[in-house]
C-alpha cells in the first residue's frame, strides 16, 4: 500500500513548468478549489431555486434575486437594522442571564452530589420541554414585552449550559482535584482556580449550544409575544399583504446572523486556557 | 526515633467488595520508617498496593487501620509541606509553565514568587518555556514542570508515585539523573513508587520490597554505593540480582526462582 502510494507521489511530481503553473488546478485541495467548492454549490443552489420558481409560475414565493430586492427595501426603510438590534438586544439578555445563572449552579450541582440528588430530576423534567410551549405562560406573566422572549430564550439556553457544566465537574479528572488539595486551596479557590478552569472547555461547548437554541427561540418568540425583531418581521410580512420576499428575507438574515454568532463563540474555543480540553478536535 | 520523617506504624488496607465479607485486603500490617532527608523506594510486583501506600501515606486515602505519623503528627490529610507528584497528567492544562510552577506561592508576593521561579526553572532545565501549556510539552518536559512546582512549594518531604512510568526509556534515564542532582542539592525526604528495580537501585538509600497482595514489606534493601552510581559496577549489579531474587525472579528469561 506504502510502495504504491510513494509511486503515484512521484508520478504527481511537478517536473515540467506547465504542471508547476497548473497545479492551483490540478490539486484538488489547492486555495482555488476550496473556495469555489462552497461558493460553487451556493450558485447552483441559487440558480435552482430561481429556476423552480420560474417553472412553478408562483405570484408569491420569491425568486432570489426578488429576496435581494427585499433586503434592500428593508435596509431603505431603516427596518432591517433596527429589527437586527431588537433580536440580538433580547438573546442578549436572555443568555447572559442563562449563563450567570447556570455556570455556577452546574458548578455547584456537579460538585455537591447530594445536592444534585435533589435537583437533577427537575432539571431532566423541565429540560425537554420545549421553550415554544412556554410561550402562552410567558405572555401570561410579562405580557407583550421585551421580557416574554427574554424569558423564553433564557429558558432555552439555561439548561443546555448547567447540564454542560454538571457533567463537566463531574468527569473532571481526579488528579487535578488531588494535586489542589495537596497544594491546601481553600473552598472558594478550589472552585475559582481548579473546578471552574478545568470545566471551562466543556462549558463553552455548552454555551455554543445554548447560543444555537437561543437564536432559535428568539424567532418563535417574537412571532407571538412582541411587535419587533426578525421573527416578528416574518409573521408581519405574511400577514400584511403576503410579502414572501420579505419573508425569505428575513429568514436568510436569521440564517447569517446564526453562523456569526457561532463563529464568534467558536474563537473562545482557540484560548490556550481551553485548547487543552479539545485535543481530540484540533 | 526522634529522626524519622514519616513513620508508618501496623498499617493495613482493604477496599469493600461486591458483597459484604468479600473485600479485598491490599495492605497487610505494614510497619517502616523514613529518615529525614532519605531517599526511599516502594517497589513491587504491580497491582501489589505500593500506590496505595503511598496515597494514604500523603493522605488522600483513609487506612482500614494503622497509622501514619509525619514529624510525630498523626496525617489526617494532604498537607503542603508534603508534596505529591503524580504518574502524569499532573500539571493543570489551563495554567502555563509559569502558573503551574507558581500554583503552591500564592502567599508570597511577586518578587519573591518571581525569584523561585527563576530558581526551580533553571534547576529543572525549562529556560525559555515559561510561557508554554503543558499540551505544548513532550511527557518528560511535564514531569519537570510538576517536580518543579512540587519543589516551589518548599514542602519537607515530596512523594512519588511512578513519576517516570510513562516516559520513554532515554527520557527515563535522564529524569533519573536529573532527580539525583536535585536531591543532592535540595536535601529533601523522597518517598518513591517505582515498579522498575533498576530505577530503585539508581535513586535510593533505601529499598522497600513489598510482596505480592496483601503487601507487606518482605524485605528492606540498604543501597550504599556511592554516587553517581555506575550501572555496571559489581555493587550495583549486587544489589539489583538481590532485589530480582526477592521477587522470586532470575534475571535467565524463561527461568523462575523458587
Amino acid at each position: 500500500m506504502n510502495g504504491s502510494q510513494a509511486e503515484i507521489a512521484i508520478d504527481r511530481a511537478p517536473t515540467t513548468r506547465a504542471r508547476r503553473r497548473f497545479e492551483w488546478f490540478r490539486n484538488p485541495d489547492s486555495s482555488f478549489f476550496q473556495i469555489v467548492r462552497p461558493v460553487g454549490t451556493l450558485a447552483i443552489f441559487f440558480t435552482l431555486w430561481g429556476v423552480a420558481v420560474r417553472l412553478s409560475h408562483s405570484d408569491l414565493f420569491p425568486t432570489p434575486v426578488g429576496v435581494a430586492a427585499g433586503i434592500v427595501e428593508l435596509v431603505q426603510k431603516g427596518l432591517l437594522l433596527k429589527y437586527i438590534v431588537a433580536s440580538l438586544f433580547r438573546v442578549s439578555w436572555g443568555f447572559t442571564l442563562a449563563v450567570v445563572v447556570g455556570v455556577p449552579s452546574g458548578l455547584l450541582l456537579g460538585w455537591y452530589s447530594r445536592a444534585f440528588q435533589a435537583f437533577n430530576p427537575i432539571i431532566q423534567i423541565l429540560r425537554p420541554i420545549s421553550p415554544i410551549a412556554w410561550i402562552p405562560v410567558a405572555i401570561l406573566w410579562f405580557g407583550v414585552s421585551d421580557a416574554a422572549p427574554i424569558f423564553l430564550i433564557f429558558l432555552a439556553s439555561v439548561f443546555p449550559i448547567t447540564v454542560s457544566a454538571i457533567a463537566a465537574v463531574q468527569n473532571m479528572q481526579p488528579v487535578y482535584l488531588r494535586a489542589a488539595q495537596n497544594f491546601g486551596l481553600s473552598r472558594g479557590e478550589l472552585f475559582r482556580q481548579v473546578i471552574f478552569r478545568a470545566s471551562l472547555p466543556q462549558i463553552i461547548t455548552g454555551i455554543r449550544i445554548a447560543l444555537g437554541v437561543a437564536w432559535l427561540v428568539v424567532v418563535a418568540a417574537e412571532m407571538i409575544a412582541v411587535n419587533s425583531g426578525l421573527g416578528y418581521l416574518i409573521i408581519d410580512a405574511r400577514n400584511a399583504g403576503k410579502r414572501y420576499d420579505l419573508v425569505v428575507a428575513g429568514m436568510v438574515m436569521i440564517g447569517l446572523i446564526g453562523l456569526i454568532l457561532d463563529l464568534l463563540v467558536r474563537r473562545l474555543e482557540k484560548f490556550d486556557e481551553v485548547r487543552w480540553g479539545y485535543a481530540n478536535r484540533q | 526515633m526522634s529522626s524519622a520523617a514519616i513513620s508508618i506504624r501496623n498499617l493495613s488496607m482493604s477496599f469493600p467488595g461486591k458483597r459484604a465479607g468479600e473485600e479485598t485486603s491490599v495492605l497487610a500490617n505494614i510497619s517502616a520508617e523514613v529518615a529525614e532527608g532519605e531517599f526511599v523506594c516502594l517497589v513491587g510486583p504491580s497491582g501489589c498496593g505500593k500506590s496505595t501506600l503511598l496515597n494514604i501515606v500523603a493522605g488522600f486515602l483513609e487506612p482500614t487501620s494503622g497509622e501514619v505519623l509525619v514529624e510525630g503528627e498523626l496525617v489526617r490529610g494532604p498537607d503542603p509541606r508534603r508534596i505529591f507528584v503524580f504518574q502524569e497528567n499532573g500539571v493543570f492544562p489551563w495554567l502555563n509553565v509559569r502558573d503551574n510552577i507558581c500554583f503552591g506561592l500564592r502567599q508570597q508576593g511577586r518578587a519573591e514568587r518571581d525569584r523561585i521561579l527563576t530558581h526551580y526553572i533553571d534547576m529543572v532545565g525549562l529556560n525559555g518555556f515559561e510561557n508554554a501549556y503543558p499540551r505544548e510539552l513532550s511527557g518528560g518536559m511535564k514531569q519537570r514542570v510538576e517536580i518543579a512546582r512540587a519543589l516551589a512549594a518548599s514542602p519537607d518531604i515530596i512523594y512519588m508515585d511512578e513519576p517516570f512510568g510513562a516516559l520513554d526509556f532515554i527520557t527515563r534515564l535522564k529524569m533519573r539523573a536529573d532527580l539525583m542532582r536535585i536531591w543532592q542539592s535540595e536535601k529533601k525526604t523522597i518517598l518513591f513508587v517505582t515498579h522498575d528495580i533498576e530505577e530503585a537501585v539508581q535513586l535510593a538509600d533505601r529499598i522497600l520490597v513489598l510482596s505480592n497482595r496483601p503487601a507487606s514489606i518482605q524485605k528492606i534493601v540498604h543501597v550504599d554505593l556511592a554516587r553517581p552510581r555506575d550501572l555496571d559496577s559489581s555493587g550495583y549489579l549486587e544489589k539489583r540480582d538481590e532485589i530480582f531474587g526477592v521477587m522470586g525472579m532470575s534475571l535467565r528469561v524463561g527461568e523462575t526462582a523458587a
